[in-house]
């Protein structure tokens, strides 16, 4: 029951299939990477678990701590405990980090529930202090003239501030430089606990240098190929991932 | 106690009807006769009366003015409107006094609870005539007067005649004329030289019968440096019948004082909103427009500015919000007639479904004229794609020491950024919301913490029933 499962997922975009008996299950506690060429159907594998619109599900099961969330809205499946970490978070003029945050929490409580706004600022500035983030900070526009780096810790101080059950982190590494990718990395680390489970999407073995995962699986072709420890990651980036393709030619 | 079985309430605030009991009625249709009515009834001066009568006739000869503005200004139909209704011709003083429904309204829409946080007087009209009209003792004392505009002109004629009609005329448009000849209600509001209005005052317009036409008129004069804020509210119930809200607002700015009026209506989708305002600025005088248009079927409203003095400043900030079915038709006029003056407008529209949003501005400044300076900018936001924005600015400038700065953009709230804001937990419609205040926030960091308040309230309940 507690797992994020998802079992034989097919999803199309624009008529071509994507994912393609997808199956997974994430325990509650553990950091599972999926690591894979492009094109293979990471990144569409996060977005149709969060339930974007242009991403439709034909047929499978997602099953949140037992619950399947294929048929809630996308706010819905949030506020069951799912968040996704985005490749390119959007941008919106002229909401606050700080006011956006205090929506989704809000948008958490019960019908008729008023958020107490001086316990919302201490929850913020703590999980602030906890990702070294500066004050300043929340009081900028969402993702407006954000850099790389920023976009991204932005990404994981409204992980830190929802307190998801399971996190998908879509190709977190994408765009960031060295600097960066160390921060990101270190809150990641910090919010890792037994009541999180998270779901590393990366291109690159680079990201699990610093975020040490307890299981690698290797997609191709929509689907699981590939699962081991974290010395796969080490023999991918080693072998490249022709080495995975050349493996499943042969086994075919 | 007035009973309260009859109540209808719908989810939107201001749609609810007690019924009609009115001792005053004009009747249906337009007339000499409904003029000599509302006079007799008003008991005013004959040069009211002559005032009322020439500018029905203004009213007959001006056409509508469909050569620029929309066809649909065609379905109002003069001859179905009444013209006048009320309970009571004397406001009362304290709302003990006001009688039981019609102070039920006004508590249902926070008004006495206002006055009591944060106003120094407040006028709350009920169809034609105002039920309620007090001025804080201390703000009274200091020579300040805040009446009706019956009220005004009978008991301040040396001031009033010196003004009314005078930055507004009859002529100016059809609607103009409309108000002048079957005015009734609005405020008065006289600020004696140096006195600075430390709360604001308010007035509160609510329509509460069908087919109805309510013409306030306003007149605001801040004589020799003194300050006043002014706020007015507006809403009425939904019928399936057009009501017709026309008002013309007159504001006078003597040397270096300083007015800003603020308005923020959300009239039903059967409203006709078409309101002519307009404040004359002398030397180093400044006037500012604060207008949030929310609801209504059609609101035709230029704010605008004469900018008579030397160094005398005008600003327009607007936020209009039409929703399906509504057509926004806002913008401002800045005529500068002074060296130095200057003047700023920014206008943002947001428009929503099938609604549509019209920007038109006027900025003028003849060749003689040295230094001036205007800045505009109109900013509009479309929420789905069969969402409408125009923008029709109209630049006159004339002359090498003028300078003037036009920007304008259009954006799209895209899904994306929807569905980013549903991975964090917000509905649809409280991410469209969300979406919009951003749009405004800049803005409406400027206003009165009140307004700001109030204003983000109102978008919320239109953006959370905008969804389909």
């Amino acid at each position: 029951m507690n797992q994020l499962e998802i079992k034989n997922l097919n999803v199309s975009v624009e008529g071509t299939q994507i994912l393609k008996n997808f199956t997974l299950t994430v325990p509650k506690g553990e950091v599972h990477a999926i690591m894979g060429p492009n094109g293979t159907g990471k990144s569409t594998l996060a977005k149709a678990l969060a339930g974007h619109p242009d991403y439709e599900v034909q047929s499978g099961e997602v099953l949140l701590d037992g619950v399947n969330i294929l048929e809630l809205e996308p706010d819905e499946r949030s506020r069951a405990g799912l968040f996704m970490a985005f490749q390119y978070p959007s941008e919106i003029p002229g909401v606050s980090i700080a006011n956006f945050l205090r929506a989704a929490v809000q948008a958490r409580l019960g019908q008729g529930e008023e958020l107490d706004a001086t316990a919302y600022y201490k929850h913020l500035y703590s999980k602030m202090d906890l990702l070294e983030i500066d004050r300043k900070f929340t009081a900028r526009s969402i993702n407006e003239g954000f850099s790389g780096g920023e976009k991204k810790r932005n990404e994981i101080l409204q992980m830190a501030m929802l307190e998801p059950k399971y996190a998908i982190m879509d190709e977190t590494d994408s765009g960031l430089d060295i600097d960066a990718l160390r921060i990101v990395s270190n809150g990641v680390n910090t919010l890792r606990g037994e009541n999180l489970g998270i779901l590393l999407i990366t291109h690159y073995q680079r990201i699990l240098d610093y975020i040490v995962p307890d299981v690698v699986h290797v997609m191709w072709d929509g689907r699981i190929v590939r699962s081991g420890d974290k010395g796969l990651a080490l023999e991918l980036e080693d072998k490249g991932y022709d080495w995975v393709k050349e493996e499943l030619a042969a086994s075919q | 106690m007035a009973t309260t079985t009859d109540i209808e309430i719908k989810t939107d605030i201001g749609n609810f009807i007690y019924p009609e009991k009115h001792t005053y009625d004009a009747g249906i249709g337009l007339s000499e006769e409904v003029l000599h009515y509302i006079s007799n009834v008003k008991e005013e001066p004959d040069w009211i009366r002559k005032f009322r009568l020439e500018s029905l006739q203004t009213f007959y000869k001006k056409p509508l003015p469909t050569n620029w503005a929309t066809k649909d200004l065609e379905v109002i139909n003069f001859d179905h409107i009444r013209y006048y209704l009320a309970g009571d011709r004397a406001p009362k003083r304290s709302w003990d006094d006001v009688p039981d429904d019609v102070k039920q309204t006004f508590e249902r829409l926070g008004i006495p609870e206002s006055e009591r946080k944060f106003l120094a007087g407040v006028e709350a009209q009920f169809d034609s005539e105002a039920a309620y009209s007090n001025i804080k003792d201390t703000v009274a004392k200091q020579g300040v007067i805040f009446c009706g505009s019956t009220e005004g002109l009978k008991e301040h004629p040396e001031i009033f005649r010196k003004w009314f009609g005078k930055v507004i005329p009859t002529s100016d448009n059809k609607f103009s004329a409309l108000n002048s000849a079957c005015f009734s209600g609005g405020s008065f509001i006289y600020v004696p030289p140096g006195v600075k209005v430390s709360h604001p005052l308010q007035a509160y317009f609510r329509i509460n019968a069908e087919n109805f036409g309510q013409f306030e008129r306003t007149l605001i004069i801040a004589d020799e440096g003194s300050e006043v804020t002014y706020m007015e509210g507006c809403t009425a119930p939904k019928f399936d019948t057009a009501t017709l809200h026309s008002a013309v607002v007159e504001l006078v700015a003597m040397k270096g004082a300083k007015i800003q009026y603020i308005t923020v209506q959300n009239w039903s989708s059967n409203v006709f909103n078409l309101v002519t305002k307009r404040g004359i600025a002398h030397e180093e005088a400044e006037i500012k427009w604060i207008d949030c248009n929310i609801g209504s079927r059609l609101t035709m409203k230029y704010p605008g500015v004469i900018l008579k003095g030397r160094k005398a400043r005008g600003e327009v900030l607007s936020i209009a919000l039409a929703n399906d079915g509504q057509h926004q038709d806002t913008g401002a006029k800045m005529i500068h007639a002074a060296d130095e003056t200057t003047s700023n407008i920014i206008a943002k529209s947001i428009s929503v479904g099938t609604g549509r949003s019209t920007y038109r501005g006027l900025v003028t400044m003849p060749k003689h004229l040295k230094n001036c300076k205007n800045n505009t900018e109109c900013d509009a936001l479309l929420i789905n794609t069969n969402s409408r924005t125009d923008t029709y600015p109209a630049i006159s400038i004339r002359g090498d020491g003028n300078s003037v700065q036009h920007e304008a953009s259009v954006s799209k709230v895209s899904a994306d950024q929807i569905f980013y804001m549903q991975q964090r937990g917000l509905t649809e419609g409280q991410a469209m919301s969300l979406s919009v205040n951003g749009f405004v926030n800049d803005l409406t960091r400027h206003f009165p913490m009140e307004y700001s308040v109030e204003l983000k309230r109102l978008i919320d309940l239109e953006m959370e029933g905008s969804v389909g």
